[in-house]
């Protein structure tokens, strides 16, 4: 168990039991092989950030290069799920759904309710997001609040490279449609991952830190921020239960909501645009389902409502950050009627 | 012609078109009384297409459709009285009446759905044709489409994936003249749709439509080369809607008698019959045996339609997930 | 004179902790400490317990204030006779404090890197401290593991040469089960290891489903058993607690989890968050619920224990267990009639966890 990878190799790792595991799981993306056709090495990439790096040599064919043809790779995917395969397909940056959505929600998402129950569509889409990359407005979002709007799909945000492995095995494993969103910046994040397969439930999430006076709830990259955050507090006496949501849907809401009754402030640290997301959404549930319990107003910490700027100096004012979280925390302890 | 076509061939093509055809004039007339929920496109004019194509495909092989759909359905293999009711909004339909006429599909006999989407269906059946032939088998893939899908980027991306990937595929363009109410000859930059298959690097096929025979054997070719793991084929397939782009849907942007000169001259029900007649292969006696038995089929399944319950509150949440925390 | 300067030094308590907070000091500067004795309240991410004293003398300096999380090795306090000065004990902790890197050289470091032994085509994890003195073989109960011995494998290793396996489907060993589940079954992986270690015997320690399977293999053999240290064992009457060996095997919930675990100790504040976390980390792995199943059917009879095991003749016996145990009944302590038994108090049956000084000592560190 002592065991240290990164959050990269601990999917490739997923991916890698799966395919040896299951005949029917195979994986495609633009470059996950990398070379293809050309006269040099193949395998040259494993995908554009060598995430799928090495597959090839293992699982040959299993693994493809796509041409840039996000509708037709993803689409076929889908389809193949609809026959019996479980396909792993890689959309590169999440950024790129506005060329393939059409596949993903009006297809992967609706086969089994339009199909009266009768269709299994299990697919997983892999994609990167995340701003602190400098990679600007168009590969740098944070979309998964979209994906989670539309019934049928189920949407994972994994934070550390444990959760990493795990959610993308149940993610394989899984009979439904599965968005799996990779925070780029974490790819070199390192954690303790056992070396055996093991699957992680979806809708389960996890208390990263535990604390009585306010719930933090996050995902993603900012559940490590949001943990230095109750780290730095805890030292000044504020004691935080900070509640890595793992996934968005299905939503663990009792975890949410049993924190809230007992700390009765909430704080909701969100990488994605303000406007209806996951910040809002779980803003909403706590005031409809919690309202007696709370003490203070709900904080939302997320960037403002602009796209993500390419300056470092402005995108390191536009991603949330622990003092942030920490200042939002400090007021719902400060608030008084 | 018909070499390879044996007699129960040509028996079971003439249901199917007989099946395709009385199903949509019934729902045309039936439609009009308001009791079907939403819209309905129809297929009636086009039967050769789907029949000719489908009479040589398996049950492992899978087709994808479009949002005219119905007479794919049934030349899969589709059963009418579960499509009727699924066309109802009951739950006895196929999809117990959560995908109506847009979304009627049947897995279990290849049939991947009619598509609300123009153009839907051609990656996903890129991944059927993919899943056979990672499977090893030698199952194919067939997406029908219209002349409107046909410049739709989903659709063209998935001509050249299934090349890239050499996909046991079949590319059917369904061209009859009318996105919506847009003609052929203004929304598509070339003569032929087929003319496009070379961009994509796969042959491109264009016969006659109202033509069984034409149609039957051009599929035949082109479903022999993918199973043989030649690649994909377009084929464009002229031929005509009797009814308008919905139900409801006057067609004032069609010239006057246009319908009705192709109906009285090149309807494909009626070349079929002559065909096989005049060759002596079938005797009519038998053929409006088939009429009537099919006639009374699609009435039974009207009657049944109508009767049948609706879904209620407790299959509204139900069928979203496999399975959801 | 700065030999006779003796430190207390952050302990690591299990192969993942890194650092640890102190909690608070049981014992003052110009304390005579005693070896065993409890000087220091610890608590990791995963389990909190106390500090054993290893060295004997006084406590001339507190390095470390309540609250203060320090990396493992890390200087908590130093003992020194009264004729050592203080400017001679002020040196120390600065050469101390310039050689110190965190996690290097932590000594713990080498001895418990897991390794593995290849038994009948199946790869057993353990870890082995210590290479002073007769082999001590640490075999863990049903769902534990190796790391149960946290607070038992420091203290045991100063006088013995310390292995502490996972039995198959248990920890960082292959998750296929022998065809006998049962003790018999896994008394022959623990004779086989010891075979692959080249050990000729051993004294075999083991804890509750590990105590059953410390007895089948002094059954099956036993000239390789210098002395069976039985903890809470299984296999010494009918009673046990069926819910708890089930509702481990079936359940992926935390909660029903942390409930269950509540049972195994008296003290239920022992449940960490971390500790719950670290049994679904397990329970998650492909093939543990199949392996615990298995294991469970062999271990119950209804909601009885299955088999009943008496001492081979020529092997002695001690027998510990917790008078709180809620598991498995502290009444079948004095089933084997020549071993000798001792009940500690407030402890469960995790005891070797809650009591580990008295087993510590019972153990013969």
């Amino acid at each position: 168990m002592a065991r240290k990878i990164t959050y990269k190799q601990a999917i490739n790792e997923a991916l890698a039991q799966e395919m040896a595991r299951d005949s029917s799981v195979i994986a495609m993306g633009e470059d996950n092989v990398g070379g293809a056709g050309a006269e040099g090495e193949k395998d040259a990439w494993g995908g554009v950030l060598g995430v799928t790096k090495g597959l090839y040599g293992r699982f040959g064919d299993r693994i493809m290069d796509t041409p840039i043809s996000e509708s037709a790779f993803i689409g076929a995917a889908v389809g193949a799920a609809a026959c019996g395969m479980r396909p792993v397909a890689e959309l590169m940056f999440v950024d790129f759904m506005g060329v393939c959505f059409d596949q993903i929600f009006n297809q992967a998402a609706k086969f089994r309710y339009m199909f009266g129950g009768k269709a299994v569509t299990p697919v997983v889409i892999r994609t990167m997001y995340g701003a602190g990359f400098r990679a600007a407005a168009q590969h740098s979002q944070c979309l998964y609040s979209m994906f989670a709007h539309i019934p049928g799909l189920k949407v994972v945000v994994p934070s550390t490279p444990y959760d990493a492995k795990g959610l993308m095995i149940q993610a394989i494993r899984d009979n439904d449609p599965v968005i799996f969103f990779e925070h780029k910046v974490l790819y070199t994040l390192e954690g303790e991952v056992p070396e055996g397969a093991y699957a992680i439930p979806f809708g389960e999430a996890d208390v990263v830190h535990e604390g009585d006076d306010v719930t933090i709830v996050t995902l993603g990259r900012m559940v490590h921020f949001a943990r230095d955050a109750a780290q730095t507090l805890a030292k000044r006496g504020i004691d935080c239960d900070v509640i890595d949501l793992r996934t968005i849907s299905p939503l663990d809401e009792e975890t949410i909501l049993e924190s809230v009754n007992r700390t009765g402030r909430l704080v909701v640290v969100d990488e994605s645009s303000p406007r209806c997301n996951v910040a809002t959404d779980i803003a909403a549930l706590v005031a409809q389902k919690a309202f007696a319990a709370l003490k203070a107003p709900i904080e939302q910490v997320t960037p403002p409502h602009v796209p993500v700027p390419f300056s470092d100096a402005l995108e390191d004012l536009y991603v949330p950050d622990a003092a942030r979280i920490a200042q939002a925390v400090t007021s719902v302890m400060e608030f008084k009627r | 012609m018909s070499a390879t076509l044996t007699r129960d061939d040509l028996l079971r093509a003439y249901r199917t078109m007989r099946t395709i055809r009385e199903f949509e004039e019934r729902l045309h007339v039936e439609f009009a009384t308001g009791e079907i929920p939403g819209f309905v496109h129809l297929y009636a004019g086009e039967e050769a297409s789907a029949t000719g194509v489908c009479l040589h495909l398996r049950p492992d092989d899978r087709i994808a459709s479009t949002h005219r759909g119905h007479g794919h359905c049934i030349a899969k293999g589709m059963e009418v009285a579960p499509m009727m009711a699924e066309i109802y909004g009951k739950k006895t339909g196929i999809c117990g009446g959560k995908g109506g006429s847009m979304h009627v599909a049947d897995l279990d006999v290849g049939m991947m759905g009619a598509n609300g989407i123009v153009g839907g269906g051609g990656p996903l059946i890129c991944g059927a044709a993919l899943a056979a032939k990672m499977k090893g088998t030698d199952g194919v893939g067939v997406c029908f489409f219209g002349d409107g899908a046909s410049n739709q980027g989903m659709i063209l991306e998935a001509m050249n994936l299934a090349t890239v990937w050499r996909l046991p595929a079949l590319f059917v363009a369904e061209n009859n003249g009318y996105a919506e109410a847009t003609s052929s000859k203004y929304s598509v930059a070339c003569d032929n749709i087929a003319d496009r298959a070379g961009g994509f690097g796969m042959p491109g096929v264009i016969v006659d439509g109202h033509d069984f025979f034409a149609v039957h054997e051009a599929a035949g070719e082109a479903i022999a080369r993918a199973r043989a793991g030649g690649g994909p084929t377009l084929l464009e397939v002229k031929l005509n809607r009797y009814y308008g782009h919905f139900e409801g849907d006057q067609q004032t942007y069609r010239a006057t008698d246009e319908v009705k000169r192709i109906r009285e001259t090149r309807d494909c029900l009626m070349l079929f019959t002559r065909r096989v007649s005049s060759a002596g292969l079938l005797d009519l006696a038998e053929l409006e045996a088939i009429d009537r038995d099919v006639a009374a089929q699609i009435d039974a399944a009207v009657v049944a339609a109508k009767a049948a319950p609706k879904p209620t509150a407790a299959d509204l949440l139900t069928d979203v997930y496999v399975e959801y925390a | 004179m700065s030999e006779l300067i003796q430190k207390i030094t952050m302990p690591k308590w299990g192969l993942s902790m890194q650092e640890g907070k102190v909690n608070g000091w049981l014992v003052h500067v110009g304390d005579t400490l005693r070896q065993g004795q409890e000087i220091v309240e610890i608590e990791s991410d995963k389990i909190a317990g106390a500090l054993e004293s290893s060295v004997e003398g006084t406590l001339r300096r507190v390095l470390a204030q309540e609250d203060e999380v320090l990396p493992v090795g890390a200087l908590l306090g130093v003992v020194a006779p009264a004729e050592v000065s203080d400017a001679e004990i002020d040196a120390f902790i600065e050469a101390f404090a310039a050689g110190f890197v965190p996690g290097e050289g932590s000594g713990a470091d080498a001895g418990s890197r897991v390794q593995y032994a290849e038994i009948d085509g199946r790869r057993i994890a353990y870890t082995v401290q210590g290479d002073a003195g007769p082999a001590l073989v640490l075999i863990h109960g049903y769902g534990g593991d190796k790391n149960n011995w946290l607070f038992n494998v420091d203290t045991l290793a100063e006088r013995h040469t310390v292995y502490a396996l996972d039995l198959p489907g248990h920890g960082d060993s292959d998750k296929a089960l022998p065809a006998d589940a049962g003790p018999a079954g896994m008394a022959q992986v623990v004779l086989g290891f010891m075979d692959a270690l080249g050990l000729d015997a051993a004294h075999l320690v083991g804890h509750s489903f590990g105590g059953a399977t410390a007895l089948a293999a002094a059954q099956a053999a036993p000239q390789r058993v210098r002395r069976l240290h039985l903890i809470a064992p299984a296999g010494l009457g009918a009673e046990i607690d069926a819910d708890y060996v089930r509702g481990f095997a079936a359940t992926n919930s935390r909660k029903e989890l942390g409930r269950l675990a509540a049972r195994l100790f008296a003290d239920e504040a022992q449940v960490t968050r971390a500790l719950v976390d670290d049994l679904l980390k397990f329970k998650r792995l492909d093939g543990v619920p199949e392996a615990l199943a298995a294991i469970a059917a062999a271990l119950l009879d209804g909601d009885a224990q299955r088999m009943q095991l008496d001492l081979p003749p020529g092997v002695s016996a001690t027998v510990i267990w917790g008078e709180l145990d809620r598991i498995i009944p502290v009444a079948h302590a004095t089933a084997l009639t020549s071993a000798a038994v001792h009940v500690l108090p407030d402890a469960g049956h995790m005891v070797m966890m809650e009591a580990a000084r008295e087993v510590n000592r019972l153990l013969g560190a």
